[in-house]
């Protein structure tokens, strides 16, 4: 779990559904628009396939699916925001994906107990900015190695 | 002789292959020489031994500089000169004879080490000076004077033997100068040209006191013989200086580029600076390569596009320049790909002095025979194989090869044979290690495969026996304990197999009962880069490697049969089970009821199956590439590929499909 040290961090804001989440922004590669996904069959759910992202296969994550959300046409403002994790490299699709912002580090509160229709295990944290609400997503949750050790015996 | 003849013959072709000009004509020109010979037109005699001898000599020397990754470029002329003559019906003799003042050009070639017999270079004042004293009386004498081997103060007995000779005469000329001899930059002899009165044999016995000295000969100078010699030399002289000149110039040239490579090579540490520097070879970070590579493949992809582009557009000149672009980038990455290649002589070359050793722990004679060490596999590749090899050696002396005694006892000779063969065809590249040792008893696999349970006596009943002797490979037939009971062979093997099999290759073996075994492994030639078929399955594109196919057959609905409640289709005699694609890939989409069937037929070793798709979309080569580290292990996938159109196409393992 990466601690937040120093006094700002920098944070790659997405839209998910109606609430809004965050990145710290040294974890995102790049944003790229929705393109053409290719379905990897016998993988979970949310695991919508497997993009090119300039020469390297690259898998993506339905975000939406993931935390059990409604799913929703993907339309001209949804992104998938690439993230680096413990040598992994994957897409997260979200709806979009339009804001970095500096938070400072006593604003990061840890995650309520209920925060809305996520649940709480992938929040690493929340910060209260003046009327916004941001949820910090913990990567390593949304990657959880449970996670991926049952998505491998389910392949396997 | 005529094996004599047929290894130069070899050798000929071999150096003429690999661009070895000077090497090819000389062991062309000694070909012809035996060639007489062996036909009785020419006798053997000393002096065309003496030829024979010399242009090994040559040879020796050019091989050896090939052999230290020189280009074994050597002046040849002499030699070959002479074997022409001879070849032509000259006695050898006279040869050797007539070619005594080429053969003083060719020492004069040789650099740094010409030792210039007597003086030399004589200049107008010097020759006048000669002339002058020779009218007064004096006589002008040639020293050449020999110190001994281990003279320790070269310099030092050069000043002494002119220190006597400066009390006897005056000394005129000296080869080497002065200078060099001061700084000891000669061999063990050198000349001095003396103007003296004094008799030969007393400047002799003076000279002579001088200690470390081996010999000094005292001659009368002739100016009139010097002058005639070196007027015949002149013309000779300047065509050596000529060429002399040339080759500096390529030595120039040579040493020039060589600065130019060691600049590029900066950050490159890995190079050995002193060993062939001819090649002009530089290692690249194979990471670079894989960079590159992928750099490369999305020219590739645009390239797709841009084609699309311009023949919607339809613009002549556009459509020019796409093609011209198309054809180079295609030529790019053959280079690209040929980049990664190299010589699995790499491989090859630890094994000779392991079989030594493992022969000699043994007690066993073995003769190693490799052969096709020169091709190409690609790097990765390369990198994985060693560790079967090895295994696979090992096996073939520890269990195949029999003791000397055995082997005499069984009519064989006492030195066993391993060979290491590898060759190429077509996409694949195969090493084959054979030897000529005892052989896998079928019958022995077939019970102890039956016994540990690896399959049943009634499968048993069905194989074949090169189904059976590959039974040694399967995991559960190495955990006996004593497998040395059955034939000596098994033990890891299955390791072997796997490590092949995940290189997209395969192994199999053939043996006959006292006589030998065979283990031929089939590898890719390139792990990067693979054959797929591509087949349509609803909207969904997968690539069927080539390697697995056997044919494509379009089946008709009423050809289908049920066993077991499974689809199977009768395949040239043999019943082959078909799987649906679309239900093992949960493809989305109606499941429709058809008339035809495309039914692609692969293979997994002997096994057999029916992959139904769609349609089939054609053959096409493509980049393999990884899923990813978060979707590293998916079922029946075993990778993906990037299509011309951007998209990302499945690579099927079909291996995972046939139980």
């Amino acid at each position: 779990m990466t601690e937040l040290n120093g006094q700002d961090e920098k944070i790659i804001v997405f839209q998910l559904k109606d609430e809004e989440f965050g990145v710290p922004v040294q974890q995102v590669g790049s944003i790229e628009r929705m393109q053409h996904i290719t379905r990897v069959p016998s993988t979970p759910e949310f695991v919508k396939g497997v993009i090119n992202l300039r020469g390297v296969v690259t898998p993506i994550i339905d975000l939406r699916t993931r935390f059990d959300l409604d799913s929703k046409e993907h339309d001209e403002s949804t992104r998938i925001i690439i993230v680096h994790y413990n040598d992994m490299e994957v897409g997260l699709i979200v709806d979009s994906a339009n804001d970095v912002i500096d938070i400072p580090k006593e604003a990061i509160e840890p995650p309520p107990e209920v925060v809305g229709t996520v649940e709480a295990e992938y929040i690493q944290g929340v910060a209260k900015l003046e009327r916004r609400l941001l949820i910090l997503l913990d990567l390593q949750k949304v990657f959880s190695s449970e996670e991926v050790r049952e998505l491998k015996t389910i392949e396997g | 002789m005529s094996e004599i003849f047929r290894a130069a013959h070899t050798l000929k072709g071999m150096s003429a292959t690999m661009g070895y000009q000077d090497l090819a004509n000389l062991t062309h020109k000694i070909e012809n020489v035996l060639d007489a010979v062996r036909n009785h037109q020419v006798d053997v005699d000393t002096d065309l031994l003496d030829i024979v001898f010399d242009s090994l000599e040559d040879l020796e020397a050019m091989v050896t500089d090939i052999a230290s990754g020189g280009d074994g470029q050597r002046d040849v002329e002499v030699v070959v000169e002479k074997l022409n003559r001879i070849a032509q019906g000259e006695k050898p003799a006279d040869v050797q004879q007539s070619n005594d003042t080429v053969q003083e050009t060719a020492a004069t070639i040789a650099p740094a080490e010409t030792e210039v017999k007597g003086i030399q270079g004589l200049d107008e004042f010097e020759l006048t000076v000669l002339q002058e004293s020779n009218e007064r009386g004096f006589q002008n004498v040639q020293l050449s004077v020999y110190l001994r081997e281990d003279c320790l103060l070269k310099a030092a007995r050069v000043y002494m033997v002119f220190e006597v000779l400066e009390q006897i005469g005056e000394v005129i000329k000296s080869n080497p100068s002065v200078d060099q001899l001061e700084e000891e930059d000669f061999d063990n002899q050198f000349h001095v040209l003396l103007v003296t009165q004094e008799e030969l044999s007393e400047i002799e016995s003076r000279v002579m006191k001088v200690s470390e000295l081996d010999k000094v000969v005292v001659e009368t100078f002739s100016i009139d013989e010097y002058k005639t010699n070196q007027q015949e030399k002149l013309q000779e002289q300047q065509q050596e200086q000529q060429k002399q000149e040339e080759q500096a110039q390529t030595e120039n040239d040579q040493t020039k580029k060589k600065e130019v490579n060691t600049s590029t090579q900066q950050n490159e540490s890995s190079q050995e600076p002193k060993q062939q520097p001819q090649n002009k070879t530089i290692r690249v970070n194979i990471e670079r390569l894989d960079v590159l590579m992928n750099l490369f493949e999305e020219l590739v992809i645009d390239r797709g596009r841009l084609e699309q582009i311009s023949s919607d557009l339809n613009h002549n000149e556009l459509n020019e320049t796409v093609e011209r672009m198309s054809r180079i980038s295609g030529d790019l990455q053959n280079i690209i790909l040929n980049m990664r290649m190299v010589q699995v002589e790499q491989v090859f070359n630890r094994f000779p002095r392991m079989v030594r050793q493992l022969a000699r722990d043994l007690h066993k004679k073995i003769n190693l025979k490799i052969s096709g060490a020169d091709t190409e596999l690609d790097r990765t590749v390369i990198d994985e194989i060693g560790d079967p090899l090895v295994h696979l050696i090992r096996n073939a002396l520890d269990h195949g090869i029999e003791t000397p005694e055995e082997r005499i006892a069984q009519g064989k000779p006492e030195e066993g044979t391993l060979h290491l063969k590898a060759y190429q065809s077509g996409n694949h590249v195969f090493i084959e290690i054979s030897d000529d040792g005892g052989g896998i008893n079928r019958d022995k696999v077939l019970q102890k495969a039956i016994d540990n349970s690896v399959i049943t006596p009634e499968q048993g009943a069905s194989l074949d026996d090169q189904q059976i002797y590959e039974l040694i490979m399967e995991s559960g037939f190495s955990t006996a304990d004593k497998i040395s009971d059955v034939s000596g062979r098994g033990v890891g093997l299955d390791v072997v197999k796997n490590t092949i099999e995940s290189l997209g290759g395969s192994i199999s073996i053939d043996s006959k009962l006292y006589e030998g075994s065979i283990f031929s492994i089939q590898l890719p030639l390139t792990l990067s880069i693979i054959s797929v078929m591509l087949v349509e399955v609803e909207d969904e594109k997968y690539a069927i490697p080539l390697s697995s196919i056997i044919e494509t057959a379009i089946i008709k609905k009423e050809d289908i049969m049920k066993a077991h409640n499974k689809k199977v289709i009768d395949f040239r005699g043999k019943i082959v089970p078909l799987v649906s694609l679309k239900d093992v890939f949960e493809v989305p989409g109606e499941q429709e009821e058809e008339t035809h069937y495309s039914v692609v037929i692969v293979r997994k070793g002997d096994k057999m199956a029916g992959l139904i798709v769609d349609s089939f979309i054609g053959q096409q080569e493509v980049v393999l590439k990884a899923l990813g580290n978060y979707l590293s292990n998916v079922f029946a996938v075993s990778g993906a590929t990037i299509l011309g159109d951007g998209q990302v196409a499945l690579i099927v393992d079909s291996n995972a499909l046939i139980k």
